[in-house]
């Protein structure tokens, strides 16, 4: 039964994004990195890593990856409805990355995303990051830092909407494919991970 | 260009991109949505690896049967940046029995599975001539066909504007040059029109504007330069077709210059954030003095790094929309 409203509210997301930044902040430390650059994946994984960004200090501007090109269901699905470029301001070669998502179900988002990244340079080491991971994985990949686990059932879907408040909601996933313009605001496409991408506003 | 079945060729039923023919029948949102989706492919430049992998495993054949470097480039390089495999095919000027060899030809590549032809013709219609012949798992895109239309070049030009002016509404877009057999003009007047461009004027001498223009493009005609120019927001000029020409359009190349070549001081009576374009290949001292082309105004080599990131989206567009056909084809209509 895929019900409707909160999952977790903002105070709850906030609590955990804190208690994330210090997690990262000690795993970077245990490695010895002392500068490692901060990539959020559009648009979820990119409003945490704002805040992250933010709480840690980092002196490298935060990039942006937008995996829509990358994806595995393009000749199923077609083209995302909505790209935002990917926007690397500093080279990735040789440097430790965090990269950072908000709902890691499937694993399929995080694998095109280690895609692009690789397609931008080599970096020395990736570390990820994630919001909420959950049930329902279908590739190895796992998550170094969480800031929730959760457990849900396999036709319930969370997404988190932002950018202010930041707050996780049930919701479902729209199969049927939208024509763009007009509405662009009110589509979600299907999320990599199969959790609907959330919109911006 | 409506099908027989009362529906747009270019769209499948549930109005996705399958063939790019032609901007006419085309909508403000479909045309907006290729250049959002552009936008997003501009980034592609700034990899290391210039490749995104959404058309691995897709072959486009390159189809021209009129020559072109730059625009064939373009394309060739599009789908390579889509992880397409590419067929280039020159078959030139030569092919003189359209009809047969056209359709043996498509048959041979359909045959070789290709999901996607760049045609090019002289001849008015043909990619949709083609279009209506291929099978249906393949897409066309039009590279030019005779004078008929250029969409990909349309597009660029939009994109182009777009990426300066921020938007269409209230442009003074001013087209100057060989409007009578440009299929680039065609393709940017009908795009302009849509997108909601303010004015839209055809600067030429009389001989190179198709008769009835105004009604028939939705234009303002001008026979003088400054008084085409005054106040403009885009400057575009056509290249003289010289190749197509056969007497009679100009006394001299040079006498065109001398009324309709664009030089700095014409320039000026145009707005002072003007921008100068160009589909190339320019004629130096034709249709602009080389300080124009080289000059603070020009967005010209800009055009050409857009049109990738335009053809890009196109092609991804319409390979997109076949992946939508093949999944829902069980319970569809045939």
């Amino acid at each position: 039964m895929s019900s409707t409203g909160n999952f977790r509210d903002a105070a709850t997301i906030d609590a955990a994004i804190i208690a994330m930044a210090d997690r990262v902040r000690v795993k970077f430390a245990e490695r010895g990195i002392k500068s490692p650059l901060m990539i959020g994946i559009h648009t979820g994984g990119v409003w945490i890593a704002e805040r992250l960004h933010a709480l840690l200090g980092l002196p490298d501007p935060l990039g942006q990856l937008d995996i829509s090109f990358y994806r595995d269901d393009f000749t199923r699905i077609g083209l995302h409805p909505q790209v935002r470029p990917s926007h690397l301001p500093v080279a990735v070669d040789d440097r430790h990355i965090c990269l950072v998502d908000d709902v890691l179900q499937s694993g399929r988002t995080i694998r095109a995303a280690l895609n692009v990244l690789f397609d931008y340079g080599r970096p020395a080491s990736v570390l990820l990051a994630i919001l909420a991971d959950r049930d329902g994985r279908e590739l190895p990949i796992n998550p170094d830092v969480v800031g929730l686990a959760v457990r849900l059932g396999p036709d319930d879907q969370i997404k988190l909407t932002g950018p202010d408040p930041l707050v996780l909601v049930h919701g479902r996933v729209p199969h049927e494919r939208r024509r763009g313009g007009g509405e662009e605001a009110a589509g979600e496409g299907e999320g990599g991970d199969g959790v609907p991408t959330p919109t911006r506003d | 260009m409506v099908g027989t079945n009362g529906i747009n060729p270019q769209l499948d039923a549930q109005g996705n991109l399958r063939h790019f023919l032609s901007i006419d029948g085309l909508d403000r949102p479909l045309l907006t949505e290729i250049l959002d989706r552009a936008e997003g492919f501009l980034g592609v430049a700034q990899q290391a690896v210039k490749k995104v992998p959404l058309c691995r495993g897709k072959i486009v054949a390159n189809l021209f049967f009129e020559n072109s470097t730059r625009t064939r480039t373009t394309f060739e390089l599009a789908a390579k940046r889509l992880s397409a495999d590419v067929l280039n095919l020159n078959i030139g000027t030569s092919a003189t029995a359209k009809g047969e060899t056209l359709l043996d030809t498509l048959r041979n590549l359909e045959a070789m599975h290709v999901d996607m032809f760049v045609v090019r013709h002289a001849d008015s219609g043909a990619a949709h001539f083609i279009a209506e012949h291929a099978a249906p798992h393949v897409s066309i895109i039009n590279a030019g066909d005779g004078r008929h239309a250029h969409p990909t070049q349309g597009m660029l030009d939009m994109f182009t504007i777009r990426r300066h002016k921020g938007g269409f509404e209230g442009l003074r877009v001013a087209i100057v040059g060989d409007v009578l057999l440009s299929r680039v003009a065609r393709s940017q007047i009908a795009a302009l029109n849509t997108l909601g461009a303010g004015e839209v004027r055809i600067v030429a001498p009389s001989t190179l504007i198709p008769t009835r223009a105004e009604e028939a493009l939705g234009v303002r005609v001008f026979h003088d330069l400054r008084e085409g120019l005054r106040d403009a927001d885009v400057i575009i000029l056509l290249r003289l077709q010289r190749e197509r020409m056969d007497g009679g359009f100009l006394p001299s190349e040079h006498e065109y210059f001398y009324l309709f070549g664009l030089t700095e001081k014409r320039l000026s009576g145009a707005k002072p954030d003007v921008i100068v374009m160009h589909p190339g290949p320019i004629n130096r001292g034709v249709e602009m003095d080389s300080k124009v082309a080289d000059g603070p105004h020009s967005v010209i080599l800009e055009q050409v790094s857009n049109g990738l990131a335009v053809r890009m989206a196109v092609m991804s567009m319409c390979m997109g929309a076949q992946g939508l056909a093949a999944s829902s084809a069980p319970g569809a209509d045939v």
